[in-house]
């Protein structure tokens, strides 16, 4: 194939092949850009959060007025949730994971009342969490009955023992094991007890203040004795929906003086915590759907006008003995050489646009194959939108040459 | 002459369909989409209180101290109690309110209803006139209340609704976890979004069901429905006295300055607080202050998320992509009517004419692209609420200015996309073209 021809033919339409360089050009960085944030927060989405997801579900329970013996009422509910037909384990606590809502501490290696440095998320629980929410004990023990302390409201406390996830111990100690350990959140010291295998947090989301954090949690052991708090509950295996409706009725049998709302699937907590990171890979999706299709019928579409505008040159060139196959190449060289510049400026500007959402925003940078898929994909999107032209350039009768135009 | 070319328009688009339907749906995708993406990021970026933004502040004091360092540096986004009590008695502005989020269980009188939750606010009379509070019944209560610490709640109008079927309930009285409050004001529809009054715990939140004085609030020991910063103050008196001495911050502040030289007056009086404070020993730092006002607080407190600004580049990104695909359509479509043109410009046709007959036919496209694209933004933003959280939800309805915009903006871009096709077109000599034929 000869490349001097089609050179030549393309500066007498400079426009035409500039407009399709362009629009190949910005599709790349589009998609490079578009597709790693979708990657991104897919990835975000399929990382297990540590608990037996399939089993779980909690509610939020809100006590009317401010009683005074929230102690004897909690123990009493999860006596009940306990012993209800098809509950594996229950736990209170102040907050649930994945569930939006949280307290945050920081902790330091030694006694301190400066900012801390490492950020983690304080769950109360008592010796039931772990079994509750499915965690794997991989160090250390779990609490025992008699170390679980009661906490009301606006009391500062700090435990003797505490458990921990993997990720938080590595930071907190990245060289030794924490197990036994000492760690500080104000001055008294808290010895690590326990470690679970993975715990997340309650912020999630991609978008997320808490991101950088999201797999550093602690449990202290307190019963948390606020008017208002969420209770945690594992079924066993198809029991769920029949035992969300039992726990509802059964706590209102115990005590009327409540309201429970909330009461929700763990399915349901995850798909709200991850709403937007996955209504945001949809929308992108589709608009990058949409872009190929509109790239692909351009292309199409000046292509188809260029057989037109050439279909004696054409004829003249089938006369004098091209073959249909060389009439397809034609359009085919010429489209991967508009593409190969496209492609070229594409990346440029896929890693510029990528560039500039790094300084803007808590965006990190992409990564080669974000840009070399795409300008893969855009050349073979251009072969495939000049197939069809080019085909009917083919077809066109060497007697075109003799017929006025 | 202008509806003649129209009429050529519409006969030379019928002439080619297919390349007409490409176009209109490159454009109308284009404008669809940037439309979806533009609209939420519009309502997001909105100013709720534009009359009011001005003059409404927040003030910020440094309670943190250097050991515990903001971001940036900054004061922390609340105040503790203790300076939220001080700055309402100092009464240095026409009006100020500090506030907190709280919450109860509202037992209806009818026995037959369950009890439920309701949100509510506590906060000083001065909130409803800072914020332009519209009142359906009734209206705020007033200082006395603040002063006497009285039982009397203001109610939304979905509240009223729930309770009273919408009817005037002003003097009626509403069962709060035991405690009974006497409603002085109902709100009408009132939904600000953002949420200017509390960005620090939900953005885009709906606003709370019941108001009650804050000194009523604090005597009732109303637990805290919100935040609590508390990393700077490692162990509190224990209590509701503790929570109340302590160093964290839980309160929101607002105060009213109607005039430049008002502002500066506030700002003298906080940095004076503030001296004071540290004077006194409560802190060994100085303390930095702030006082933004409510369009550079909703900056500063980046209510826009960075999802909304990415897609509005991607999206605009895709309609320059839309905008190129046309540019090349419309070359395509002009130049394959050069003979025609050079038939008119030989029969008398001057250039101009040329020029404004072909800008009248990418006009028409860009009409037809507009209209297409609205549907698309209707379907797109209908899209964005189902697969986006609730808050989202809400921002998301097309108001005439969205529609407005959208056909103007379609219309611009097909004809900045047929700028070069029309100049080409204008440029065909008539001769050449005839003798060609």
């Amino acid at each position: 194939m000869h490349i001097r021809p089609i050179l030549s033919a393309m500066r007498r339409n400079k426009v035409g092949a500039f407009l399709i360089g362009l629009q190949m050009a910005v599709t790349l960085a589009i998609l490079g850009n578009a597709g790693f944030i979708i990657v991104q927060r897919l990835s975000l989405m399929a990382r297990p959060s540590g608990l037996d997801e399939a089993n779980i579900f909690a509610m939020d329970n809100q006590w009317i007025g401010q009683p005074q013996d929230l102690g004897p009422r909690l123990d009493g509910d999860l006596a009940a949730l306990r012993s209800l037909p098809g509950v594996v384990d229950a736990y209170a606590s102040n907050s649930v994971p994945l569930g939006s809502n949280g307290w945050s501490n920081g902790l330091s290696l030694t006694p301190t009342r400066k900012h801390s440095s490492i950020r983690t998320t304080l769950y109360f629980a008592d010796q039931h969490t772990l079994n509750t929410l499915g965690l794997k004990l991989i160090a250390g023990r779990n609490f025992s009955a008699d170390e679980i302390g009661e906490l009301h409201d606006n009391q500062p406390v700090s435990p003797a023992a505490i458990i921990i996830s993997r990720a938080l111990a590595e930071k907190l100690f990245p060289d030794q094991p924490a197990l036994g350990k000492a760690v500080y959140d104000g001055d008294k010291p808290m010895t690590i007890v326990g470690i679970v295998d993975r715990l997340q947090t309650p912020w999630v989301s991609g978008n997320s203040w808490a991101s950088p954090f999201v797999e550093n949690s602690m449990l202290w052991p307190y019963h948390y004795l606020a008017t208002g708090y969420p209770m945690v509950v594992r079924v066993q295996p198809g029991q769920l929906d029949a035992v969300m409706k039992a726990a509802e009725a059964k706590l209102y049998d115990v005590n009327r003086e409540r309201v429970l709302d909330k009461v929700r699937p763990f399915s349901e907590i995850r798909a709200k915590a991850y709403r937007d990171d996955r209504g945001l890979a949809i929308i992108l999706g589709v608009v990058c759907s949409a872009l190929l299709a509109v790239t692909v019928f351009g292309i199409v579409g000046l292509t188809s006008f260029w057989v037109t505008q050439r279909r004696r040159q054409i004829g003249v060139r089938r006369a004098l003995g091209a073959t249909r196959h060389a009439i397809l190449a034609y359009f085919q060289t010429e489209n991967v050489m508009i593409a190969s510049v496209g492609a070229v400026v594409g990346m440029a500007l896929a890693l510029a646009l990528n560039l500039w959402m790094v300084t803007s925003f808590e965006m990190s940078r992409i990564g080669a194959i974000y840009v070399l898929a795409p300008a893969v994909a855009v050349v073979l999107l251009g072969q495939f939108a000049v197939l069809w032209p080019a085909l009917r350039a083919a077809s066109i009768p060497p007697a075109q040459a003799t017929r006025a135009a | 002459m202008f509806r003649y070319y129209v009429w050529l328009a519409l006969r030379s688009l019928r002439r080619n369909p297919v390349l007409t339907a490409l176009m209109i749906l490159a454009i109308g995708l284009g404008i669809g989409a940037s439309m979806t993406m533009l609209t939420i990021f519009r309502a997001m970026s909105g100013d709720p209180i534009p009359q009011k933004s001005a003059q409404l502040f927040v003030p910020q004091i440094d309670n943190a101290g250097p050991d515990h360092a903001q971001k940036n540096g900054e004061p922390p986004d609340m105040l503790s109690y203790t300076d939220a009590q001080a700055l309402m008695q100092a009464h240095a502005a026409p009006r100020q309110a500090a506030m907190y989020p709280t919450g109860f269980v509202l037992m209806p009188a009818d026995p037959r209803l369950r009890p439920f939750k309701v949100e509510g606010r506590a906060t000083y009379a001065d909130f409803f006139a800072m914020f332009d509070v519209p009142f359906k019944y009734g209206g705020p209560w007033g200082a006395d209340e603040d002063q006497s610490r009285s039982d009397v709640i203001v109610i939304d109008s979905k509240l009223d609704d729930k309770l009273f079927g919408g009817a005037n309930s002003i003097g009626k009285t509403v069962n709060l976890d035991h405690h009974d409050y006497r409603i002085v004001g109902v709100l009408d529809r009132w939904t600000p979004q953002p949420r200017v009054y509390d960005v620090v715990n939900d953005k885009f939140g709906e606003v709370e069901g019941v108001f009650l004085p804050f000194t009523r609030a604090i005597d009732q020991q109303q637990p805290l429905w919100g935040n609590n910063e508390c990393s700077f103050d490692k162990d509190p008196d224990p209590g509701w006295e503790g929570h109340l001495r302590s160093e964290c911050t839980w309160t929101q502040f607002w105060v009213e300055l109607p005039d430049a030289g008002a502002v500066e007056r506030y700002k003298t009086f906080l940095g004076n607080y503030a001296a004071e404070q540290h004077r006194s020993g409560r802190f060994h730092w100085m303390p930095a202050t702030r006082l933004r006002n409510a369009r550079q607080w909703l900056e500063y407190q980046h209510v826009v998320a960075d999802e909304s600004r990415i897609l509005v580049v991607v999206s605009f990104s895709f309609l320059f992509v839309c905008l190129v695909n046309a540019v090349g359509l419309m070359l395509a479509k002009f130049m394959s009517r050069a003979a025609e043109t050079g038939v008119r410009r030989a029969l008398g046709a001057n250039r101009r004419a040329v020029f404004a007959q072909c800008l009248v036919e990418t006009g028409v496209i860009g009409f037809a692209g507009g209209l297409l694209g609205l549907a698309l933004t209707a379907a797109g933003l209908a899209g964005t609420r189902a697969v986006l959280s609730e808050t989202v939800t809400r921002l998301t309805h097309l108001d005439p200015a969205d529609m407005i915009i959208a056909v103007a903006l379609a219309v611009a871009a097909a004809l900045l996309a047929g700028l070069y096709p029309t100049w080409r077109a204008t440029q065909v000599q008539p001769a050449w073209q005839l003798k060609a034929n």
